[in-house]
């Protein structure tokens, strides 16, 4: 495994981190409210949350409107393991969807890597989406006329990856996740198991901040389920934070910290 | 966290750096994602662009065989027939015989010369020289054989150049020859061979009846009337004198291209004022109206067709961008959920129909180009073609493929990410 060239939220170069790239340099160096994150826990202050929620709502207009998430408040620390599970209908896509920046919360504020992402345009939305979150979805969303390369590198035309080093980087993200005997194959003769490995080289590629995944063994069986799990422990070792939705006990036990929704609203397990 | 907060706010457009332009969602990007999204389905792509094809074709057939067609006219034109005037006295017809009626004036040159549109005026009339032998020595030797002398023409100065001939040796005569009255004259080539002249230098004389005449020249080729090659051409001034040539036969005119019509009505007013119908002047026909019409009529239609055809194209174009954006709507918000901003979504559905558009603009224009060819061929023609307007119509593809694509790309951009990941975008 090489660590240093492709461990996501570590002393990546390339990371589209404001803080280091920013250009206009309104924040004095000295005021840098957000230390490296590879020094938590260190002699200054706590690690800036990766993810962080203050009373944030989401309910959609209907007749009554649907209170899909209520007033939820969440911190999640860089590095840290997170399963979010709950019932049917309980809000959890919502939740993803909202940390995924897909969608605007109703009231509230969140903040992503302590950037407040209300006020922020569409385009640099975008650009949060593409630089500091990686997915990875229940049905995969694989392009099923892609190769298993190509499907890995779109990951890299959005997010800003220079050009020369898409290739070797498309290479480590799948070797990490054991598929580079499979780039030349189109995703529909791949196994499900094998599927989501890829979707989960195409989430990391970037070097995201963090990866949400909704339901990422949802269509696999218990065997490739585990393997995918076992994939998120090792990222996890690595050091990138997660956040997973799950329904399924088995799933939300591998992960150190669980949440839980009901009927819109987050708690703490 | 404040401050920083406060200093981002000040620049609400480069909150977050996205990389170098280059890398992020370059051209290079936006045009390979495009290939692969028309590459997908060939079999689609084929039927998309069939309209387009169609259009296309039809209209570089349409240009290229109005083109070739027109470039065959003017092949077949025919620039003497088409310049040359020939005005005679008005004949009435009495009886069994025909009489002129009218008669060209002596000083024709100077009053049709005077016309617009008039460049060259000659006149020549037949002189009759009785039972008087044209030969080259002047004893009339009993023993020769009695050959029919060869014509005697009367000629004005300006004939040689009316008929467009050319002098093989020696010259013309000018004005003063006819004013003065000069026994000059020029032989036709054949009439040259005929009485034995060949060289001019040495002032060779010919005889009609008892008088000599000095040969100053030899006429080598003329365009009209091939009769006075085959003559002894004398001034008019000269044969009035010693013939007693009583009038003018003919007037040859060149015009310019175009100006038959007018030198056909002014001609004879000039000619003859008081009585302008007692001249014949025979204008070249104009430029054949009645293909040309009909050429016309047929561009139209082709025309038509090919704005039909890529109408349909233009609407085909729409309706398969418009089905892959809706089957698609997956990959769209996947895309999204990558970085993709509306416009980067936008852009590859716009680039994707453009593209569509000019691959039926060029193969369109490719199969105009082979119809023109072999239409040409079957014809015997020579193709013309404008590469200008090929190339422009294959770009028209282009530009039919953007403007239909530009809904579908619109719609594409609107389509909520969250919608499009669940799959239940419409
Ligand atoms: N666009 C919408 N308009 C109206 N209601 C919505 C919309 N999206 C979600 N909801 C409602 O919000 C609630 C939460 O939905 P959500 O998809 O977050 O549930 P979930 O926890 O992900 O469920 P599941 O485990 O079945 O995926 C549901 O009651 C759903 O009907
Ligand atoms: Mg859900």
């Amino acid at each position: 495994m090489r660590r240093s060239d492709v461990d996501p939220g570590r002393a990546d170069p390339h990371r589209a981190d404001p803080h280091r790239a920013d250009p206009d340099g309104a924040a004095p160096p000295g005021a840098d409210p957000h230390p490296a994150p590879d020094a938590p826990g260190g002699a200054c202050a706590p690690p800036v949350p990766v993810i962080e929620l203050r009373g944030v709502a989401r309910s959609f207009p209907g007749d009554p409107p649907v209170q899909a998430l209520r007033h939820a408040d969440l911190v999640v620390r860089p590095g840290e393991y997170v399963s979010v599970v709950g019932p049917s209908g309980s809000g959890k896509s919502t939740l993803l969807h909202l940390l995924g920046l897909l969608d605007r919360p109703t009231s509230g504020e969140y903040l992503l890597d302590g950037l407040a992402t209300r006020e922020l345009t569409e385009r640099d939305r975008s650009a949060l989406r593409g630089g500091r979150i990686g997915f990875v979805f229940q049905s995969f969303h694989l392009l099923p006329h892609r190769t298993v390369l190509d499907n890995v590198l779109l990951a890299t035309l959005y997010s800003g990856v220079p050009r020369t080093e898409r290739r070797d980087r498309a290479h480590a993200a799948l070797e990490r996740v054991g598929m580079s005997h499979r780039l030349d194959f189109l995703p529909p003769v791949l196994s499900g198991g094998e599927r989501q490995r890829v979707a989960v080289a195409r989430a990391v590629i970037a070097s995201p901040h963090v990866l949400l995944a909704d339901e990422p063994t949802g269509n696999l069986d218990s065997v490739t389920s585990g393997g995918v799990l076992d994939l998120f422990d090792e990222l996890h070792a690595q050091g990138l934070t997660l956040v997973v939705i799950t329904h399924d006990a088995t799933v939300s036990a591998r992960a150190p910290r669980c949440v839980r929704i009901t009927d819109g609203v987050l708690q703490e397990v | 966290m404040l401050p920083a907060r406060a200093g981002r706010r000040a620049r609400p457009g480069v909150v977050v750096p996205r990389g170098a332009p280059l890398d992020r969602f370059g051209l290079r990007d936006l045009l390979a994602e495009a290939a692969h999204g028309i590459g997908s389905r060939p079999a689609r792509l084929l039927l998309t662009i069939v309209g387009t094809v169609l259009g296309i074709g039809s209209l570089v057939v349409t240009v290229g065989l109005a083109q070739t067609a027109a470039g065959q006219v003017a092949r077949q034109f025919d620039a003497v027939a088409a310049t040359q005037v020939v005005v005679e006295p008005a004949t009435a017809r009495s009886g069994d015989s025909q009489r002129t009626v009218g008669r060209i004036p002596w000083d024709v040159e100077d009053r049709l010369d005077r016309l617009a549109g008039v460049e060259q005026v000659g006149a020549v009339s037949t002189v009759d020289i009785g039972a008087a032998t044209v030969s080259a020595v002047p004893v009339n030797d009993p023993s020769a054989p009695a050959l029919t002398p060869p014509p005697v023409l009367a000629t004005t100065p300006g004939l040689l150049d009316a008929v467009r001939g050319t002098i093989a040796t020696g010259r013309s005569f000018d004005a003063g020859h006819d004013a003065r009255a000069d026994r000059v004259v020029v032989l036709g080539v054949r009439a040259a061979q005929r009485l034995g002249v060949f060289r001019v230098d040495r002032q060779p004389s010919i005889f009609i009846g008892e008088r000599p005449y000095t040969v100053i020249g030899i006429l080598g080729d003329v365009q009209r009337r091939s009769d006075l090659l085959d003559s002894v051409l004398l001034p008019v001034g000269t044969a009035r004198a010693d013939f007693a040539l009583a009038g003018l036969e003919q007037a040859q005119v060149t015009i310019a291209v175009g100006a038959g019509a007018v030198v056909g009505e002014q001609a004879p007013i000039a000619l003859d004022p008081a009585t302008p119908e007692a001249v014949d002047v025979q204008v070249p026909p104009p430029p054949s109206a009645v293909r040309r019409d009909v050429q016309a009529d047929i561009n139209a239609i082709f025309l038509a067709l090919g704005a039909v055809a890529l109408l349909v194209g233009g609407l085909g174009i729409a309706n398969v961008t418009l089905l892959s954006v809706r089957e698609r709507v997956g990959e769209i918000g996947l895309r999204r959920a990558l970085g993709a901003t509306t416009r980067d979504v936008a852009q590859q559905f716009l680039v994707e129909s453009v593209v569509i558009g000019l691959l039926g603009g060029l193969v369109g224009a490719a199969i105009g180009v082979l119809v023109v060819v072999a239409v040409s061929l079957a014809k015997e023609w020579t193709p013309i073609l404008d590469e200008a307007a090929v190339v422009g119509s294959a770009l028209l593809g282009g530009v039919i493929g953007l403007a239909a694509g530009t809904y579908p790309a619109v719609k594409a951009a609107r389509i909520e990410p969250i919608a499009a990941l669940r799959g239940t975008a419409t």
